[in-house]
Parts: structure tokens; sequence; C-alpha cells
């Protein structure tokens, strides 16, 4: 099957110090894969260095089998980065957010009717339809990441990336975003996730790369014995220290 | 050129105030040439300012506006010293001076309030420096450009400012979507493959063109108010980006031109009326709408979770800060 996110050897470098040392990881169209890890492990560098946010210093990395600094195609990636607050210093409505993932494809042109049918259609998606007129500002920790997935499912993207979605995220989100991913996977897209708790999405995993200091520390595939039911962690529970969630089942 | 002036103060409009009764007062001012001018000057600048001072307010750099004016005004003092256009030069000087800040910004190097800083020092002294260098040239010339004036604004300055507000809306309004997305989130807006290196520094042209536009009305020193207040004023009532650029605008209209007016009468510079009145209605609009901000926020609170879902509902996530998002780019 084709790879749709692979990295060899990948290295990377923040601030000086080395934060990757060595990632391998592939993706293929219809799978899921979980990035695991404890705090500092390097899960979200790995992600921002897939969408080129970080520069690599050795290794290959490809999206859709081109090399990343030949790969134009950003349509079709969705891209969910982590985040800590909401608004920008103005306000916006939930509508006028999630139409930002339209410019992958109108780039510096004005946004027709059908780029707006489609913003309402992953609002939908999400379960937000109806609060597309109201600021952001408003929303919940839930919502406001439900916001951003919308934004991000805006183009259809055979490639999403998301960088811890479910954390803050209330149950009935969490299954609207399980539900979400179910559906896309289903038309053959491929979900690459950074997770700290699987919850509602363990069914649907098919391979959970753990990473430690930069390093790929073992890889779990789905097998059968998976489990299909994950005892739920309070949100404000200890971040894992070192083995993330080893004790619940899949690992 | 509108140096060659013999005053920079508003002297001589008070001077030729003529006594006049009730009717005729009211638009009086519309007789003079150079009224004229002030006004059609004071309605582009009012549209114009908020246009680009919103992206600035979004990314909470309301004090690049200032930081422009201290670098225009080296090149006003270069167009006294090559007997050019100061309005031109100025917009090359601020222009260079806003991209260069643009690119320390985006390379790492230096903090951005620190740039900002070096910015206003720099601009400040290059322009005082410069003027006593100029022939016959002195302090004193600078005047009605740090603080506006109504009765210095020439007929080539309209066609300057005219020329420069097209592009700025042009811009602004143009590619609201694109900018308001690398405000927003520049890490998502890189990942949808938009230019944003380029948008950015496209936006740190259009606001030097901005504060252009707006020094010989308002004055170097305010242009920023004109900027930012508007804006600011707006957001208290609204719930939309657009709706916010939409009442910004007619907010800096409202301000720039009653504050010409009043200068007029009052015989002070335009720049004090225009920023004094703009706060004044910033107040207002703050205090009008304080019980409907709260209203709206019980309401947000209000709605219940569905039932059977307990786990935390957390506004905020204490999620380790994102590196692209701080001040200092970590490239
Ligand atoms: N801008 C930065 N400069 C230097 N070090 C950084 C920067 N951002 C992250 N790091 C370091 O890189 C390591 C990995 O970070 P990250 O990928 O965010 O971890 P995770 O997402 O797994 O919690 C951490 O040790 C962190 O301190
Ligand atoms: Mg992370």
């Amino acid at each position: 099957m084709e790879s749709v996110i692979s990295l060899e050897g990948v290295t990377a470098e923040l601030g000086g110090h080395p934060v990757l040392r060595g990632i391998d990881l592939v993706v293929r169209a219809g799978e899921v894969v979980a990035l695991l890890g404890a705090n500092g492990s390097g899960k979200s560098t790995t992600v921002r260095a897939a969408v080129g946010r970080v520069p690599i210093t050795a290794g290959r990395l490809e999206l859709f089998g081109t090399p990343l600094s030949r790969f134009r195609d950003w349509r079709r990636v969705g891209y969910v980065p982590q985040r800590s607050t909401a608004a920008g210093g103005v306000p916006a409505t939930v509508r006028e957010v999630v139409a930002a993932g339209r410019l992958a494809r109108r780039g510096l042109l004005p946004l027709r009717r059908g780029d707006h049918e489609a913003v309402h259609r992953a609002l939908e998606t999400v379960g937000l339809a109806d609060r597309a007129r109201e600021p952001v500002a408003t929303l919940s920790g839930g919502q406001h990441q439900r916001v951003l997935i919308a934004r991000a499912l805006t183009n259809d993207p055979d490639l999403l990336i998301m960088d811890e979605p479910l954390a803050g995220v209330d149950l009935a989100s969490q299954d609207v975003l399980a539900e979400t991913v179910r559906t896309l996977v289903g038309r053959g897209a491929a979900v690459l996730l950074v997770l700290h708790e699987l919850g509602p999405m363990e069914p649907l995993i098919d391979r959970a790369v753990i990473l430690s200091g930069g390093r790929v520390e073992r890889i779990v595939e789905h097998g059968d014995h998976l489990p299909d039911t994950h005892a739920c962690h309070p949100e404000d529970a200890p971040e894992p220290s070192a083995e993330p969630r080893l004790h619940s089942g899949i690992l | 050129m509108s140096f060659a002036l013999p005053s920079l103060s508003g002297s001589p409009v008070g001077a030729a105030l003529p006594p006049v009764d009730g009717q005729a007062l009211a638009l009086e001012f519309l007789n003079y040439a150079f009224m004229q001018r002030a006004l059609i000057a004071a309605l582009v600048i009012g549209v114009t300012a908020p246009v680009v001072g919103i992206y600035l307010v979004q990314r909470r750099q309301a004090l690049m506006g200032d930081g422009i004016g201290h670098v225009a005004l080296t090149g006003v003092a270069l167009g006294f010293l090559f007997n050019t256009s100061p309005v031109w030069m100025a917009v090359l000087v601020s222009a260079i001076g806003a991209v260069g800040m643009e690119l320390l910004r985006l390379s790492g190097k230096a903090r951005g309030d620190i740039a900002l800083a070096m910015l206003f020092y720099g601009g400040m002294a290059g322009g005082v420096m410069i003027i006593n260098l100029a022939p016959g040239g002195s302090t004193a010339g600078l005047t009605s450009y740090l603080w506006g004036s109504v009765t210095t604004v020439s007929a080539s300055d309209i066609t300057a400012i005219v020329i420069l507000a097209a592009f700025v809306l042009l811009v602004g309004l143009g590619l609201r979507r694109q900018l308001f997305s690398v405000c927003q989130d520049e890490e998502f807006a890189r990942v949808t493959g938009l230019p944003v290196r380029a948008l950015n520094l496209l936006l740190a042209v259009t606001a030097a063109a901005t504060v252009t536009v707006a020094m010989r009305v308002v004055g170097l020193l305010l242009v920023s108010a004109l900027m930012v207040i508007p804006v600011v004023a707006a957001q208290q009532a609204t719930r939309s980006y657009a709706g916010t650029l939409a009442a910004a605008c007619g907010f800096g209209v409202l301000v720039s031109v009653s504050g010409t007016v009043a200068s007029y009468y009052a015989d002070v510079p335009p720049g004090a009326t225009i920023v004094l009145i703009a706060l004044g209605l910033f107040a207002l609009a703050a205090a009008l709408t304080r019980p409907i901000a709260r209203r709206r926020a019980r309401r947000a609170e209000l709605p219940v979770p569905p039932p059977g879902t307990p786990v935390g509902e957390r506004a905020t996530v204490p999620a380790p800060a994102d590196p692209d998002r701080s001040s200092v780019p970590s490239r």
C-alpha cells in the first residue's frame, strides 16, 4: 500500500539540542497510527517535522511518496496543532476560523461559494454547524478543539495529523472525534495521532509507536487481543511519567 | 512642496476665522481649499488605518505602528536633506525599517520588543540628526510631521495619500482571509501552503504605507493610535472578524473627520484631537457594551454538557508552549 508518511532515520534539533535522534515511522493509506510517549519525548517535534515546521538535520522524510522539500500538495494534508489557548487579539467566529483551512486550495484568491459549503460540511461533521456564527472565545475547550479539527477537515484530507486532539476534551467531543476519524479512514485516508491516552480512539488504532528521548522505543501492532474497552482516565491525572499507559491492555 | 509653506502650525487659520452666525458656521470650513484637502485626507486615513491595524492588534503587535512612525521621521528628514518629497521618502525609509524589523522577528535573532525599541531610538535620533544637516533645516521643520497639521496638506500630498491608501486597502481587504490566517495561527497557515513569509513582509510594507498615509494629518507620534484604538473600540461590541473590521473603519472615519474639524476650530494640531476623540469613543463603547458582554459571558457558561459527561472540560489546556507561537521563533 502507498505510504502516506514515511520517516527514515529522521533527526532534528531545537535550540541547538538534539530532540529527534533517528525516528522511523510509516503511515499507510487507511491506517491510524498513534504516537505515544512521555512529555518531552519528541511527539510534537516528530509531527511538526512531518509537516515541515521543524527542519530535519538528517534522514529521509516523504509525504505521499514525495520528499518533503518538494511537496506542494498541502490540500491533501489536514493538520491540528497542539495548542494551549484559543483566540487571537480580535474576535472571530467559528466559521471564520474554520474557513482558513480552505486557503490550502484557494491560495491567495478569495473564497468562493464551494468553499463556504465545504466549511459548513466540516462544521456539521464535528457537530458545530449551529455554532458557526458564534465567536470562538465563547466556546468550551472541547468545542474549541472541534473547531480546529473542522478547520483541518475542510479539504477532505487524505492525511490527517492531530497533536493531542483529546487534551481537555469532554467525552461527548471525544466520541465525535473518534467517529470523524472512523469516517475518514473508511474513505481511505491516513491518520497520525499524538495521544496521551487512547480513550474512544482505541478500537481504531492500527499501530502505536512509543517514543522515548527522541527515539522509537517500540512499536505495538494492533492484534486480535486488543481490548475493546479502555478505562477512561480523568483529564487531570498526572502526565504519564515514562511509560505511557503500558498497563492499559493494548501494549 | 509642503515644507515651503510659511507656517507649520494652524495659526493663519485661526486668525482668518470670520465671525459668522448659526447655519453658516456649520460648514464654513469647507470653503477653504486647505480644509477640503485635510478632510479628504482624514476620510481616507480613517478608513485605511484600521484595515491594517486589525492585523497588528490580532498579532499583539499594536506598537509596531509606533516603531514605523519613528523610522518614518528619518525618511521625512531625508526628504528635506535631498530636497525631494518627504512623503515618498518616508514611505521608502519606513518600508525598509518595517521589513527589517519583520526579518529580524522571523530570524529569531532578537526579541521582538528589543527590535522595536532599537527602531524607536534609531528613527528618532536619525530624524533629528539629518534634519539639522539639511540646508536651512531645523527641528522645527519636523513639527507638522510629528503632530499633524490641517494647513499643510498639499495637493501632491493628497495624490500620494490616495495612491498609498488604494494599495493598503487592496492588500488589507483583498487578502483578508490570508492575513487573518497568518495572524491567527501562523503554524497552521504554513501547513496550508500559504506563502507566510511573503505575507508577513507584505503586511509590514502595508503598515509602513499606512503610517505615511496618516502622518500628514495625524502626525507620526500618534499615527499608531488611529490604527489601534478604532479596532479595540469596535471589538467591545463585535463577535466576528468581518464585523470588527467594518465597525473599526466606521469608527476610524468618524474620529478622524470629526477630529480634523474640531482642530480647525480649536486651532490645535489635529493628531491630538483625533486621538482624544478616539479614546472617548473607546471609553463610551466599553461602558455601553459592558452589560452586553456580561450577559454574553453568563450565557456562554450556561450550556450544560450532555448527561454523563463529567470528564474535565477545561477551557485552557496547560500544554507546553508551542515554540512557533512564542515571540521568539526557534529557527
Ligand atoms: N523551541 C525549542 N527549543 C529547544 N528545545 C525545545 C523546543 N521545543 C521543544 N523542545 C524540547 O524538545 C523536546 C521534545 O519536545 P516535544 O516534541 O514538544 O515533546 P512532546 O510533544 O512529546 O511532549 C523536549 O525536551 C522539549 O524541551
Ligand atoms: Mg507535544
